[in-house]
Parts: C-alpha cells; structure tokens; sequence
C-alpha cells in the first residue's frame, strides 16, 4: 500500500543527502518531487500544493543536527504533517446508545455491502456486540440476497423487507424490531448513490431523519482520483456524516484519496477495509498511516493481528516440543495455519518495515503454502510425528501423493531439517521464549 | 442534427444523453479554464498551468497531462501564437490525438462480426467497477440490435453474485448458464461456451469476479478461464472487457498493466461517467497502453451505456 508514494519520497529525500541545512535552493526540487508524487497518488492536486507549502515553511532553516541528515529531518517533518493532516488520534465508534444506529453509505461500488458485514462481525466478536444488519437497498438486483449471505456467514441477524420498496419504511421497521429484539446496534446499509442525483440524495438524507443514527459512515474506495473530494463534500454537506471508511486498501499504490477526504471535510476516518474476508477490518490509525506511506512499515497492525490469532496455550505446548528438540510435521502445520489466519501473506510482508518496496512485484500468493501443506498432508500420522523415520520409499509416495516431485520432497525435508537445528540453537541460548521463527520458508513454490 | 449524426454516429437522442451525463464534467472543467482567460487575447503560461491543473483535476495524470501540456506549448512556439478563442480547438485537437482508435468500426452500433459465431465477451475488473450491471446493460443493448444474447455467471465468488446477474438475465429475456455458488468458474465458462455452440447464439457474454488486480492466484483463476474457453473455439473470447470505474484516479493504469498481462485486454468500458468524476483516466490509458475505450456508462438507463465514440466523448468533455 502507497508504496509508489513511498519511493518517490525516498527518492525525493535522496537529493537532500549531504546538505548540512534546509535552504530555499536544495528544498525546492525535494518539494517538487514530494508534490508529484502526492499528486501521483490521487492526492487532489490543490491539497498537495498547500500541503507542500505548509512542509516547506517548517522545513526552511531548520537546522541538521549532526545525528541525522537533511533527508531524515525531512522524513519527519513530512510524516508529522502528514500524520496531523490525517488527523490526530484514532478515532472509535460511538456506540453507547442502545440501540446504537449507524447508517452506512456511499457511491456505487464503493464496497457498503461487504463493509456491513465486516463492520457486523468486528462489532460481533471484538466488542462482543449483538448486531442487526439491515438490507435498505431496494435498488441494486440482489443486494438484499448479497447482505443475507453475508450476514448467513457471521451468524448475525439480518432484517430484509422485499415487499416494501421504501428505503425509509424499511429503516424505521428494522430499528423498530431491534428495539424489540433487543439488538445493540442496527447496521443499515443502503443502495449506492451519486452525490449529483438529487432523488436518492434525498432519500438518504430522509433515511437519516426518520432514524437520527448515532453514526453516519461514509464509505469510499481507496483507489478513487480527484474527484474524492467533490464525492466526499457533497454527502458531507447533505448527511454530516461523522466517519469515512477506506475500502479495497490491498490494491496497491495511492490511497491519496485518504488524504483528500480527510483534508476537505475534517471527518474522522474510523476503519480501512482489505481483502474480502469478513474479519480483514482494521481501525484507521492516522499515525501508523503517515508511518506506511514514508515506507517505515506498519509493524504495529501486525503484531496486532499476530496477537489476535495468538493461541497461549497452543504456544505453551510448542515451546516444549522444541525445548525437547521434538518439533515435527505436525507443529509446523499448526503453525502454518497459524499464521494463514492472519491474513493475506503479501499484505503482512508489506507491513514489516522495509519489505513493502521490495515485495512489491514479487508475486505472493495465498496459495504459497499449498505446496508444502499438500506434502504434510500426503504423510501418514506417523511420518508426521516422526520426520526422522521418512525414507526414500515413503519420499517417493508423499511426492506422489502432492504431485510433486522427489526433488521437491527432498528439499522441503531438508529445509526442515535446518529449521530443526535452528530451533535447537535458540534453545540454548536463554531467554528465548514465545513464538519461534520460520526461518527458511520456502515461498511460491 | 444531420451534421452531428455523421461526425459522431450518434443519434440526437444519443448524444444529448452523452452531453447530459458529461455535464458536470465540462461545467467543472470550463470554469477553470475560464478564469485565465479572462482578459486576454492570447494563451500564456498561466493558461498553461490552468490547463494543467484542470486536467489533472481531471484524474488525466501527471505524465499524460503534461505530454498534452508540452505539444500546445510546441504549437504555441511553432505558430508564434494561438489565440484564446482557439485554445478550445487545439486542446481538442491534442486530446483525440492521445486517444486510441478502436481497431474495428463493426460494433458502432451494437454489431457484431459475422464470421465469429458465437462471439464470446469476457468481462473482467477489479470489485465494485460495475462489471455486472455493463453485462445486463450490454446484453440489452445486443438484443435491442436483433442479436441472440447468452449470459454466463463465472463470478461464483461474491456473494449473490449469480443472483443479480439472473436478475438481468430475466430482466432482459436472455438465457444464462450458471451453477452454484462457489464452483469451478472456469468450468462455467466452460459449459456456457457449449451451450452457446449448442444453441447458436450470436453473443456469449460471461461475467467474472471481481478481483484486485494486485493478487496473483485470482489473475491466474482469470488465465485459467480464458485457456479454458480458447480450447473450445480456438479464437475465442474475442474480445476481453475490462470494465473501470469512472471515479478511479491513477491506479487505473496499474489495474491496466495487471488485467492485461493475466488476459491481454482488448477493450475498455469506463461507468459511472455520470457523477462527477472526469474520466480523464481514458487519456492516461490510452496514452501508455494503447488499449480503446467501447463502451461508455454515462447514467442509470439500459440505454445510458453507450458505444464510445471519441470525437463525441472530447466534444462532451471540452465543449
């Protein structure tokens, strides 16, 4: 994610090296660059002008200390713009009210209906909520079976109507039965729409009255151009939402939009949305996204996610299998899908500082490890506890078994092998606990 | 109107419902311009970066924009000097330059070639383009022009996908060949392209997942399906649809680059022209990938996704 905006800037910084001061002559072609490269990632080109001035003026005369270069000051400096522009602290949902209504909408496309979901289940199983989702889109063909699935999926309730085709009857109804029901929280989705359509700007607007939501989302795609900030003003100015959501932010580059948006109508942005598994959504935190888009990583989200697949008592277990030198097949399928949980295997490169740029046209699949579960699982249970009895016989039948070839087994074995040894090293030396590495791992095969 | 119905192949009716939906564009982009030129006789550098702000305002991109920036300004030079009042035609004149020709005039007005029977369209983009809704759209259109029309939901993925593309189908009176959801999707590809065979339809158009661009194994699933219809009519799909949201700033140009080496591109339809939004991506693409824009979305009606025409779309956009 931003990694082109990344390197630019690096790139941008790069011609800073050396300087002993920031002056208006060795700043100018760094401001220049860090523009284009704002405005190369759908940052609204008037924003990323001010946005250069404003860095400029507290660049100029700032002086290098010894201890870091010109290019390292101008880091900051810029990721602490970047950081305030974005806007201060991370901002949470309020849902104190019971019920809690939040009303979701958005343009066409912008992904409502799967953020609904996600937002659903985050609010299910992180806050231990007792959502009601409910299917306001009288529009779109399928949209109402689209929320039901969804909601089938995450096991929360889900209120649709198909007889009444009056968006706002339908919310009132639902908050209604969840009144009744006693749901915490009603999600109402509602249809895509475009800013300059006066009827079903109205509608919403109307939606909002009928149910005073305590939470207006406004979701928008991350990879949008310019014109997020017209999209963005124009439902500000008619709904006064009180949140934006970034979704599809696994694509890769810009995500300038974030900074448009932000900028524009000084609304929190509450959740950025990946992938589409529903439990792939994550709280925005200004801070960590200034850090992501300067390349310094997003080691924080990931040791996040590692900690809410975290299984103690799983780990207990597999510290003693490696203290007694006993890690087998097994403990590495376990581990495999350990870390699988976590989410898409390039998204959780990216985040570790540094990778993200080199990563970026290596392809790595979700299917990396298909190779070497497919092995694992061509073992018999007593191969897998016992990695040492594999011969050649039993090689030949396992690469069989996972339509790979002999050299393929071979490798994996002996790759195992060597992770083995590692483990026994780290054993030694002391005060070494939690979570072992996977050093090693062979990807994409 | 006799005049616009030969430069644009369009019909009144066509064209006025281009120049609606395109309104908000040119409003936004002339007032820009506008400003500058107050006063003057002649175009100077703050015209200049006017034009340049209004088309990157215009989601044009920084390269393209100034490519079409440094040829007006080697006009300039070249004819000492253009006067205001020609701007228009100059800029008209740079921007059509940048904009691919489509390869064949058959599809001008929902046509298809005659020795490709069935044709088959694949339909391809990231989530949330409006792959779906092109498809029941498209499908009307080809009817509408007397052709058998045959849909095939390949998006088992998305939840209700296969719903909403059945939805169009019935909507529309067409055929579809679906399974359940969660299936092969090449293998959906597979069995509608005999049951188009088979029932000699005149177009097979087959809807996709939508995927990002940037994950590998869903543009492989997008190769496999390709392979898999080739090996029944060896030249088909002949024609792979990549569908862009209109609102898309420069990550349309990576979504380009990805889509076309899983499935080589043939077309693009660019939606949602009716917001805001400018488009002005269309130029990015067709200025680094030579790839042609077909079809047009530019409202709600079956009848707003449009053949695109360039003179029509520049004549909308700059006036």
């Amino acid at each position: 994610m931003f990694d082109n905006l990344s390197e630019r800037l690096e790139s941008a910084f790069k011609q800073l090296k050396g300087e002993g001061r920031i002056s208006e002559i060795n700043v100018a072609t760094t401001i220049k660059e860090i523009r284009r490269a704002l405005v190369d990632a759908d940052v609204n080109f008037k924003i990323a002008k001010e946005f250069t001035d404003t860095v400029k003026e507290k660049a100029l005369g700032e002086k290098v200390l010894t201890a870091v270069s010109p290019g390292q000051l101008m880091v900051k400096i810029v990721k602490d713009e970047l950081a305030l522009l974005m806007g201060g602290d991370a901002s949470e949902l309020d849902i104190k009210n019971k019920p809690t209504i939040i009303l979701i909408a958005g343009l066409q496309g912008s992904g409502k209906t799967t953020f609904s979901g996600k937002l659903a289940n985050y609010l299910k199983t992180k806050q231990g909520r007792n959502p009601l989702l409910v299917a306001a889109d009288v529009y779109r063909p399928a949209a109402m079976d689209q929320l039901q699935v969804l909601a089938d999926q995450i096991k929360v309730p889900v209120y649709i109507d198909r007889e009444t085709k009056d968006a706002v009857q339908i919310a009132k109804d639902a908050v209604a039965q969840a009144k009744r029901d006693g749901n915490s929280i009603v999600i109402i989705d509602t249809a895509g729409r475009l800013a300059v359509d006066e009827a079903m700007m109205q509608e919403v607007a109307q939606i909002k009255a009928a149910v005073n939501p305590n939470e207006i989302l406004f979701v928008v795609d991350s990879m949008t151009g310019q014109d997020a900030v017209n999209t963005a003003k124009a439902f500000n100015d008619r709904l006064d939402f009180t949140g934006v959501v970034l979704t599809k932010l696994d694509g890769d580059t810009r995500g300038g939009a974030a900074l448009s948006i932000k900028y524009t109508v000084q609304k929190p942005i509450k959740f950025v949305s990946m992938g589409e598994k529903l439990d792939t959504l994550d709280v925005f935190y200004p801070e960590r996204m200034a850090q992501r888009i300067l390349g310094m990583g997003d080691i924080t989200t990931l040791v996040e996610r590692a900690q809410a697949q975290f299984d103690e008592v799983q780990a207990k277990k597999l510290e003693k299998k490696i203290r007694a030198n006993k890690f087998d097949f097994e403990d590495f399928k376990e581990q495999l899908n350990q870390i699988k949980k976590m989410g898409n295997i390039k998204d959780l490169l990216a985040m570790i500082p540094g990778v993200g740029k080199a990563i970026k046209d290596i392809d790595i699949s979700d299917d990396a490890f298909k190779g070497i579960e497919a092995m694992i699982n061509s073992m018999t249970p007593f191969e897998r506890n016992n990695p040492e009895r594999i011969d050649a016989s039993r090689r030949k039948r396992i690469a069989k078994g996972s339509g790979k070839e002999i050299a393929d087994v071979n490798a994996f074995m002996k790759q195992f092998e060597q992770m083995k040894q590692m483990m026994g090293q780290m054993n030694k030396m002391k005060g070494m606990g939690g979570m072992p590495s996977l050093p090693g791992m062979p990807f994409g095969k | 109107m006799g005049f616009f119905n030969k430069l644009f192949g369009l019909n009144k009716e066509q064209k006025e419902s281009l120049d609606q939906g395109l309104e908000k564009t040119k409003t936004n982009f002339f007032s820009k311009i506008a400003k500058a030129l107050v006063g003057k006789d002649t175009v100077d550098e703050e015209v200049l970066d006017q034009l340049e702000e209004a088309l990157i305002g215009a989601d044009v991109g920084l390269n393209t924009t100034v490519a079409i920036i440094n040829k007006i300004e080697s006009r300039i030079k070249n004819e000492k000097f253009i006067r205001t009042a020609a701007l228009n035609q100059v800029l008209k004149e740079e921007v059509m330059a940048v904009l691919t020709d489509a390869p064949s005039h058959e599809f001008e007005t929902f046509n298809l070639p005659k020795d490709k029977k069935p044709y088959v369209l694949l339909v391809v983009g990231v989530n949330g383009v409006g792959k779906t809704t092109t498809i029941g759209k498209l499908a009307y259109n080809f009817k509408k022009n007397g052709k058998q029309v045959m849909l095939g939901a390949a998006d088992t993925f998305r939840a209700a996908a296969v719903d909403q593309l059945t939805i169009w189908s019935e909507r529309v009176g067409v055929p579809i060949v679906k399974k359940e959801m969660g299936s092969d999707p090449s293998a959906v590809a597979f069995e509608a392209v005999q049951q188009a065979i088979a029932k000699e339809v005149d177009i097979l158009i087959i809807d996709t997942a939508g995927r990002l661009h940037n994950k590998a194994h869903l543009m492989e699933e997008l190769s496999k399906i390709k392979r898999v219809i080739s090996k029944q009519l060896p030249d088909a799909p002949h024609e792979v649809l990549l569908v862009l949201d209109g609102s898309t700033g420069q990550n349309a140009l990576e979504q380009a680059k990805h889509f076309t080496a899983a499935t080589q591109i043939t077309a693009l339809a660019i939606t949602k022209l009716d917001g805001t939004a400018k488009g002005g991506i269309v130029l990015g693409i067709a200025n680094q990938f030579n790839i042609p824009v077909k079809y047009i979305g530019v409202g709600e009606r079956m009848e707003d996704l449009q053949i695109f025409h360039k003179e029509a779309f520049v004549d909308s956009i700059i006036g």
